[in-house]
């Protein structure tokens, strides 16, 4: 199958990788994430409460593509993601490991416009 | 290398503080050293190479005979892999080169800018005939243990040269090894060091009642051999002998000095590297710590000195003062079951002191404090039979009585007696020298609980006598010790499962809205999904809570370390026709499995995809599989041995009541697995006292056994009731459970649950069979309810398309397999491709090196000749 990449570029960021329309927004269930493939990247995708996250699926202590399998929560007001591995909880608004200093994983952009999740992948460096 | 450091012979002042450091010896205090020195090294001015005689890393020897209780030697190890520490094992130094600075193995040498010993001591055995015979030990390494265990099979009588702390401990250990045991002391008392005349008197009594002989005040002149050469008989100063077919000796033990004295170093008066209060010898390079270091000339045989000499040395090699506090040698432990604690000056040898004394022959116990000539201070004391004074005793040592003598000494009296009156300089641990002032800035600084009290100061990490101090300080500092599940409910689970019984709560969110706070976590949504499934409340992945789920319920699998899964049918009790086993295989086969057979007598298939996990189901349901809850803190399996059936020894049908008891509680969630087993004789093949619930048939009917399990501490099952009829047993067994799922803590298996419960086993036996609490028809009911209701999850996922929906690799690519999973063959088999942990290790944060060093087998498989 293919997946569709996008015809949807954003009008400022000339220079960044497209938006990729990803799937309507009813597919994401409230506080639950999904995995997707954007661009042959895996990027673990959560709803929670009204907000979008897209973080990479890979989980960076296990060396495996699970994030989006994680419990979904809180931390003080932290919106967050537990490693279904071991655990480790990360920020799902920065990628920031919060049990371990120093350890993250890539944040990636993405929106809803017209009921369908769209993404947009940050590349490191 | 590093090239500021001063050379050898400059005589300057200025510290060696980076480089090159050769710790030898790799013992407790070696090991507390290093750690010490790598906590507080921040900007890594420090390599560390460890060089170690012993094969093993640094282990517990402080609880060295816990090895024959069933403590296996894992259990005592205290090593914690560290990627900047070159830990070399069996390397022994042979010698240190001071004009080269380099300290020389049998394999090469290594370069250094600092010299810690850390070398310990050898066990002294005194100049007799025999002391070489087979069948001679001594008591130091696991290896000695390893060695008497190995000598004591099949012989009957032992002896042990020595009646001091070690020389009981050795005692104990042979009489756990089945032998007659005698102790030879050469002192009129037993433990000399410690205890005065009258509490040796009392610990005599103790321990000849246990059948140690004792024989005080006579010296062992000769080991004589049997006609095998091996060790058969003692010969005594006052011209008896005694026979013993295995001898360990445990008569003190001296320094390892050997290699400070042949690099020149001072000795101690009466051996021991010689060296001053910052523990440094006569050398600005080399340091000495723990039982080789003869501080101001004097040796430390306790591992609390010798943890306050690693601290002393590490704080100095970074550009520290500290000095050795001085050593406290109070002692509490419990030899041959009777708990024996000296503290402070024991002997009473302070000038004008005055002792207080208490013997009670009913509770048979013995104690003495020493106070000061004016009877306000205290300055030591001995307890023998009951030591449940000590730890406020002995942090009361220097300062003014916490209570009058004899309400501290009067049984049960001085544990109460407060800790809350301690002075603030008052030690509290003495193995990690913790004062009251630094618990109290602990818990000022927000540590709410003793775990917490523990990382933060060490305190209670060691012997952990002071542990019930650290409880009476917390509760003085008004800190109520919380049972809050995490930052969202301040309910205990058991609180919570009443909540949500009581008052019908069926969602995670009116929960949280009505009783708590937040999103919830990885904590607070498995307890509430386990709740409500424990409650019959519906499917697990049924709307909002197939988020709650944990990573294996989610997906009703078991998540491996690539991402797939693995997947168990139930086989009830082990038991399986010809025809379901082929349609494993099958499904094995068809979808490249790896497969491999249980513990629990099921076969786990392995390298399952999200997506393939419905249709791998569909094959195995039709076939007339179930879910086997692998993936569940719930009922795993009832395992059998086969029973009077086919069995020569059997006297019931173990098959046919293990099939039952599955069946009964398949599906039943819990606040942790529960493992069960059936054996149809008491040779109990079965292990069935390895678990949670474990039956074992008697002629007259079924023994029940609770609170038992494997794992990291194994334990075995109490009998909890005798002879049952098979109707007598399952509404106990329905019983125990529901209280179970009722009351225990979060990942609480059921033997932490009982030994939590105040009361215990008898409480237990109150509330299922007594029924003090007339708890046992609500009980009964919701277990009838469980049995009535169950349906298996894999069925009802695979009936329902919304269900079915989520078991895809990727949202908008539902046909697509996730490529991360690959594999590669093993075996004969599919295994994960790659390697088998990524090198970010959760122990080392900032990306550097695996802490843990993989053991390839390479062995390959053995040619057999045709």
């Amino acid at each position: 199958m293919s997946i569709a990449t996008g015809p949807f570029t954003s009008g400022t960021a000339t220079d960044t990788l497209d938006w990729v329309p990803v799937c309507p927004l009813d597919r994401l269930e409230p506080e639950r994430g999904v995995a997707a493939l954007v661009d042959g990247a895996q990027v673990a995708l959560f709803r929670t409460g009204d907000e979008l996250f897209a973080l990479d699926n890979l989980d960076p202590v296990g060396g495996a593509y699970v994030l989006s399998r994680g419990i979904v929560g809180s931390r003080g007001g932290t919106p967050t993601v537990a490693s279904p591995l071991h655990k480790q909880v990360y920020d799902l608004r920065t990628g920031a490991c919060l049990d371990l200093p120093g350890v993250a994983v890539l944040r990636h952009d993405v929106r809803c416009r017209d009921g369908m999740v769209e993404v947009r992948l940050r590349r490191e460096g | 290398m590093n090239g500021d450091t001063t050379g050898p012979g400059t005589g300057g002042g200025d510290a060696v503080t980076g480089g090159r450091v050769i710790v030898i010896g790799n013992g407790m205090v070696g090991q507390r050293f290093t750690e010490a020195l790598r906590a507080r090294d921040t900007e890594r001015r420090w390599q560390v190479t460890v060089l170690a005689e012993e094969r093993r890393p640094a282990y517990d020897r402080v609880r060295l005979s816990a090895f024959f209780d069933g403590v296996s030697a894992e259990e005592l190890n205290l090593h914690t892999p560290d990627d900047g520490v070159e830990l070399r094992l069996g390397e022994p130094a042979t010698a240190i080169d001071r004009e080269r600075r380099v300290v020389v193995t049998a394999t090469g040498e290594h370069p250094y800018d600092a010299v810690v010993l850390a070398t310990g001591s050898y066990p002294f055995v005194p100049p007799v005939a025999g002391r070489d015979l087979p069948g001679v030990f001594v008591y130091r390494t696991l290896d000695d243990l390893e060695a008497i265990r190995e000598h004591a099979r099949g012989r009957s009588v032992g002896a042990v040269i020595g009646g001091g702390l070690l020389g009981l401990e050795a005692a104990n250990a042979l009489r756990l090894l089945g032998l007659t045991t005698h102790v030879i002391e050469f002192a009129p008392r037993l433990m000399p060091v410690q205890v005065d005349e009258a509490g040796g008197a009392m610990l005599r009594r103790y321990v000849e009642e246990l059948g140690v002989s004792t024989h005080l005040g006579v010296a062992t002149t000769a080991l004589r051999p049997g006609p095998d050469g091996v060790v058969t008989a003692l010969e005594l100063s006052d011209g008896r002998t005694v026979d013993a077919e295995l001898v360990v000796v445990a008569a003190g033990i001296r320094p390892r000095d050997e290699l400070a004295r042949s690099a020149g170093l001072e000795l101690g008066p009466r051996g021991g590297v010689l060296v001053d209060a910052a523990c440094r010898t006569g050398d600005e390079r080399i340091w000495a710590v723990g039982e080789c270091a003869a501080v101001d000339g004097v040796c430390h045989g306790l591992v609390a000195p010798g943890y306050a000499t690693a601290e002393v040395v590490a704080d100095r090699l970074l550009g520290g003062a500290a000095t050795f506090p001085g050593a406290d040698t109070a002692t509490k432990l419990k030899l041959l079951g009777v708990d024996v604690a000296s503290f402070g000056d024991a002997h009473g040898t302070t000038e004008g002191s005055l002792d207080v004394t208490f013997t009670d022959p009913a509770t048979r116990s013995y104690a003495k404090l020493v106070l000061s000539d004016d009877a306000k201070t205290l300055l030591g004391g001995v307890l023998v039979g009951d030591a449940s004074a000590y730890p406020t005793l002995r942090a009361s040592v220097g300062g003014p009585l916490p209570a009058a003598p004899l309400a501290l000494l009067a049984p049960a009296g001085g544990a109460g007696a407060g800790a809350s009156a301690l002075p603030g300089s008052a030690q509290v641990c003495s193995c990690n020298a913790v004062t009251r002032d630094d618990i109290d800035a602990a818990i000022a600084g927000g540590c709410a609980d003793v775990p917490a009290l523990k990382a933060c100061t060490r305190a209670g990490t060691s012997c952990g006598s002071c542990v019930p101090m650290l409880k009476q300080l917390l509760d003085a500092a008004g800190v109520k010790q919380s049972t809050a599940l995490c930052e969202h409910f301040d309910l205990s689970r058991q609180e919570l499962f009443d909540v949500v019984r009581v008052r019908g709560i069926r969602t995670f969110s009116r929960l949280i809205a009505e009783h708590g706070r937040g999103r919830g976590c990885d904590i607070c949504k498995p307890v509430v999904a386990s709740i409500l499934a424990s409650l019959g409340t519906g499917h697990v992945l049924d709307g909002e809570r197939a988020s709650l789920q944990d990573t294996n319920d989610a997906y009703l699998a078991n998540l491996q370390r690539d991402g797939s899964y693995s997947v168990v049918p139930r086989i009830p009790g082990g038991e399986i026709t010809p025809e379901k086993l082929i349609v494993i295989g099958q499904v094995a086969q068809e979808f490249k499995l790896y497969t491999k057979i249980t513990g629990g007598q099921r076969i786990d298939l392995f390298g399952a995809r999200v997506d393939q996990l419905p249709q791998i189901w569909r094959r195995l349901v039709d076939a007339g599989f179930e879910s086997g809850h692998a993936y569940g803190k719930a009922l795993r399996t009832v395992k059998s041995c086969v029973g009077e059936t086919w069995c020569r020894y059997g006297v019931q049908d173990s098959v046919g009541l293990a099939v039952a008891l599955e069946l009964r509680y398949r599906g039943l969630r819990a606040p942790h697995k529960i493992k069960s087993a059936v054996s149809g004789c008491a040779r109990e093949c079965a292990e069935a006292r390895s678990k949670d619930f474990g039956i074992i048939a008697t002629d007259a009917g079924w023994n029940l056994y609770v609170g038992g399990n494997g794992g990291f501490r194994p334990r075995h099952a109490d009998l909890f009731a005798t002879d049952l009829a098979t109707e007598e047993l399952i509404p106990l067994i329905d019983r125990f459970l529901m209280y179970y799922i009722r009351t225990a803590d979060r990942l609480q298996r059921t033997a932490a649950w009982i030994e939590a419960m105040e009361g215990g086993l008898d409480h237990l036996r109150a509330v299922i069979v007594d029924d003090s609490l007339g708890l046992c028809a609500e009980l009964e009911a919701e277990m009838a309810r469980h049995v009535a209701a169950y349906s298996d999850e894999w069925r009802d996922v695979l009936d329902d398309p919304e269900r079915l929906r989520r078991f895809t690799s990727f949202v908008n690519a539902p046909d697509v397999p996730d490529p991360s999973i690959t594999f590669a063959i093993e075996r004969g088999q599919p295994v994960p491709a790659g390697p088998a942990r990524p090198v970010t290790a959760s122990a080392a944060p900032d990306g550097e090196a695996p802490a843990r060093r993989r053991q390839p087998v390479t062995l390959g498989l053995p040619e057999v000749r045709r």
